[in-house]
């Protein structure tokens, strides 16, 4: 196709969090094409079908739909005229193009509606010229502009050929919508790819086809970074039913992101190929971290905890004296384990090298730094690396690491023809990044009123020197800081060779456990409401540091665990039968504001029965899709459920034991409790909620659990046989 | 060996050994990937399909063992009248997340509605405890099911 003349919109993040447009308007002649680019972001067909790209990786957060959905309100066309296409990756023209970190809404949200306003102020201008009139009196409705006092209207398709020869406006003076007007925005919108799914179309990574393509497996060392001295890779090559096997060089340094070591086997069915490792015979040089262990970590963070600190994160007052002074002191030593995100869909990716060129088929959440890896894996420019995204089968952050991508595109080069790698559901839970454990050995003292007056943390964690492994940090405004006269934190590290990473609500999926159950340990102890002595503490509204430099509002916090307190009948709670109880916690992440109550029935043999879920989430003034809203946070809400009562990755010998889902337990539909979950709409910018409703489910329902039985749970997963009567 | 195998009333011959699992075949062999790999253990259900109506995990099911019985899979759920009724309460209700267990999940719940056209929830949990949503969309997967049994109901 010859150079077609294209409008191309910039958006980009600048420093200050402030976003510039550029609009870059190349001068080749327009080539006749049925549908125009209007924008990067927009083409309008002639029958007045809008396509609307969707810049970002689905994983299932509804993005695909949710992105576009803006776009759409601000152009104002009907959702019916709308179709979705998969941006491809081009972070020049579309700004960072990842899903993480709930990032996608606070981000998105203002930027795209001006790209939809700025694509609807070309459509009324292009009509006004057409029309000579002023373009202040024309409207718009649903795909058309109307000329009221002349009666007259041109919908979009007609009106896209001229428009797209306008110049692009400003972003920053178009006009938007006033959002009680809006029609598309803050209606449950269905996610776009349904159809597909309830039909077992071809969606996925996995389901990718290349023509010409073996199918392979990559066997590495079951010790992190351990390298291949020898294997039996010609005996390997003789089996029937396989094309090919060879050693992969690993180029994997401190990073733990780049390719490692491994043997490659390749064949005609992936079956075949899987099936023949057990043929394998490799002889590994593992490396210095054979001997971790999880008990080792545990032995080591307590003897660690005899001492002080390494270092202070932050101390205000005087912990330790106002300790000594305090009427009631609780001490306890909090841990949780590793966890692997078990994605359903285990990691895989398809490559084709050729020529010196590759092309990338890949389910990842971070498709640019992917492209980086690649490119410095198989030592070629950056230009000649292509990344397909594929719609994900879960990520919760661990399609944000793109290790499968360098082994894929190692492999195809390596052995010259496409080829897809698929990892076995072993290799995905023994491959991973982590969710790094912690240790933390917590103080609390209250005063004869059961007042808050004193807390300290000796948190043990990993890494090197002062350097943290990744997600293994904890802030320093973490809750009750700057809310207790005399705090402390302290922190020392162990060192780890096994790779950590984010998880759905990094850190926070951790730490919410370990405060929220403290807290409320203090507050029994204190004879005080859990409800009362939260927001006690919380006391009048104020803005706090945290949120990545965006504030913590106590007040909204407040907000939250009052509506909480209210819609689960938290004051009657008194009523329930024995061993059945409430529990209450509340976290703030990735700027939502979130408080959950659980409730939940132990049995005398230590069952847990989850009965049901309250869930109270501020994340602003809009739900932009109720719909899949309340599936985020559902989901999420059980998804940390399932992680207390059942998940944890063991190291020994430097590898990860546990293999698949009958030892790392995802949460199962019979123990699935209704989740009531409740919006606060307050006046302040719209956030994600992929994550923060994870985090205050697990104390509540460890704090549940207390209420119900007298057991404090200290551990992850929740051990039940301390439950028994 | 070739087996010659019925799938969505369709004769389809594959060139295998006989230890494959149906999965593969109909993934990598028929190029049909509505059926998906999750554990390769029977521990996920995301392989689900139907031998004979009963839902099987096509990971553990040799292709020698199928002979003459019918296989149906996702692929052929818009032509089954249960199974479209599922389809569309799935749409109605926008159950999926990823997506992913979601051909699974319909190929278990086809199979619980035409034994049972009127499931409590013991009977949902009987037969939908083997199948994984790691998205954790079972509130909406339920509903869903029990929406489409409604609609059996009328109908
Ligand atoms: S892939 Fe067959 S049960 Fe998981
Ligand atoms: S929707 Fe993602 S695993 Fe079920």
């Amino acid at each position: 196709m010859s150079a077609s003349r294209r409008t191309f919109l910039k958006v980009s993040a600048a420093a200050g969090g402030a976003f510039m447009l550029r609009a870059t308007l190349p001068g080749a002649a327009r080539a006749e094409a049925s549908a125009e680019p209007l924008t990067a972001f927009v083409r309008i067909a002639p029958d007045g079908v809008v396509t609307i790209l969707s810049k970002n990786p689905e994983v299932g957060q509804g993005i695909r739909t949710m992105l576009p959905m803006v776009i759409a309100e601000e152009l104002d066309v009907a959702w019916s005229q709308v179709r979705i296409e998969q941006a491809p990756l081009d972070e020049a023209k579309f700004g960072r193009q990842y899903a993480g970190g709930s990032q996608a809404t606070p981000m998105n949200y203002d930027p795209l509606r001006r790209v939809g306003a700025a694509g609807r102020q070309m459509l009324v201008t292009a009509a006004a010229a057409t029309w000579m009139v002023p373009a202040a009196e024309c409207r718009t409705e649903s795909g058309v502009v109307y000329h009221d006092k002349t009666g007259r209207k041109l919908g979009y398709g007609a009106l896209a050929s001229k428009a797209s020869k306008l110049p692009v406006p400003n972003l920053s003076g178009v006009t938007l919508k006033d959002p009680k007007t809006f029609k598309i925005i803050g209606q449950p919108i269905h996610g776009v790819e349904n159809p597909k799914i309830v039909t077992g179309q071809k969606l996925f990574g996995i389901d990718t086809v290349v023509p010409g393509m073996l199918h392979a497996v990559f066997q590495k060392c079951p010790v992190f970074g351990g390298k291949v001295v020898s294997a039996n890779v010609d005996a390997i090559k003789k089996l029937p039913g396989i094309h090919d096997a060879f050693i992969v060089r690993g180029q994997r340094g401190p990073d733990q992101q780049s390719l490692a070591d491994g043997v490659a086997i390749l064949a005609k069915s992936w079956w075949i190929a899987n099936r023949v490792r057990e043929k394998l015979d490799i002889v590994w040089d593992e490396g210095p971290t054979a001997a971790q262990s999880t008990k080792g970590f545990a032995e080591q963070a307590v003897a660690l905890s005899q001492a002080a600190p390494a270092s202070w994160l932050r101390r205000d007052g005087d912990a330790p004296g106002a300790l000594k002074d305090a009427a009631h002191v609780v001490e306890a030593a909090y841990s949780y384990p590793f966890l692997s995100h078990i994605d359903l869909e285990p990691q895989n990716c398809t490559a084709h090298f050729q020529n010196g060129k590759v092309e990338l088929w890949a389910p990842t959440q971070n498709p640019g730094p992917g492209q980086k890896l690649v490119a410095a894996t198989l030592g070629i420019p950056e230009s000649d690396v292509t990344v397909n995204m594929t719609r994900i089968g879960g990520g919760f952050g661990r399609r944000l690491r793109n290790d499968f991508m360098a082994e894929a595109a190692a492999i195809s080069k390596q052995a010259g023809v496409p080829v897809k790698l698929l990892w076995n559901r072993a290799d995905d839970m023994r491959h991973d990044f982590y969710r790094p454990a912690g240790f933390h050995f917590l103080k609390g003292g209250l005063d004869d009123k059961g007042s808050l007056v004193a807390l300290s943390d000796h948190f043990v964690t990993f890494g090197q020197g002062s350097k943290l492994a990744d997600a293994a940090l904890m802030e320093v405004t973490e809750f009750p800081a700057a809310l207790v006269p005399n705090l402390a934190f302290g922190q020392s590290v162990m060192e780890l060779g096994v790779p950590t990473g984010p998880l759905r609500a990094p850190r926070s999926n951790a730490l919410a456990f370990v405060f929220q159950s403290f807290i409320d340990e203090l507050a029994h102890q204190g004879g005080r409401d859990p409800v009362e002595f939260r927001l006690a503490i919380l006391g009048e509204p104020k803005v706090l540091p945290g949120g990545n430099g965006r504030g913590f509002d106590t007040g909204r916090m407040s907000g939250v665990l009052r509506k909480v307190a209210e819609v689960s009948d938290w004051a009657n709670r008194g009523s329930l039968p024995a061993r059945t109880a409430k529990g209450v916690a509340f976290y703030f992440s990735h700027l939502g504001y979130f408080a959950e109550v659980v409730q939940t029935t132990v049995s005398a043999k230590g069952e847990i029965k989850l009965d049901h879920v309250w869930v109270v989430g501020d994340v602003g003034s809009q739900i932009i899709n109720p719909s899949g809203a309340e599936n985020q946070v559902q989901g999420a809400a059980l998804d940390g459920l399932g992680a207390a009562l059942g998940q944890g990755i063991t190291i020994e010998r430097g590898r990860v034991i546990e293999a698949n889902f009958d030892t790392v337990r995802p949460l199962r539909t019979d123990q699935v409790p209704p989740v009531e979950v409740h919006f606060l709409t307050t006046d302040h910018p719209p956030t994600g909620l992929g994550e923060p409703a994870l985090p205050p489910v697990i104390p509540a329902l460890c704090n549940a659990i207390f209420a119900a039985t007298g057991k404090r749970i200290r551990g992850l997963p929740i051990d039940t046989d301390l439950l028994k009567v | 060996m070739a087996y010659t195998i019925k799938i969505n009333g369709v004769n389809r011959t594959v060139e295998v050994d006989g230890d494959m699992p149906l999965l593969w075949v109909l993934r990598d062999e028929l190029d049909m990937k509505g059926s998906k790999f999750g554990c390769g253990a029977g521990l996920c259900g995301a392989c689900t399909v139907h031998v004979d109506g009963v839902a099987v995990r096509g990971c553990q099911t040799p292709i020698s063992s199928v002979g003459n019985a019918a296989v149906s899979t996702i692929e052929g759920m818009a032509a089954d009248p249960v199974g479209r009724r599922l389809q569309e309460a799935w749409l109605a209700l926008d159950v999926p997340q990823c997506g992913y267990c979601q051909a699974g999940q319909i190929m278990s719940a086809t199979a619980l509605l035409r034994q049972t056209p009127h499931p409590n929830d013991a009977d949902i949990d009987a037969a939908m405890t083997g199948n994984v949503c790691r998205c954790c969309s079972y509130t909406r997967i339920r509903a869903a099911i029990k929406m489409a049994a409604g609609a059996g109901a009328k109908s």
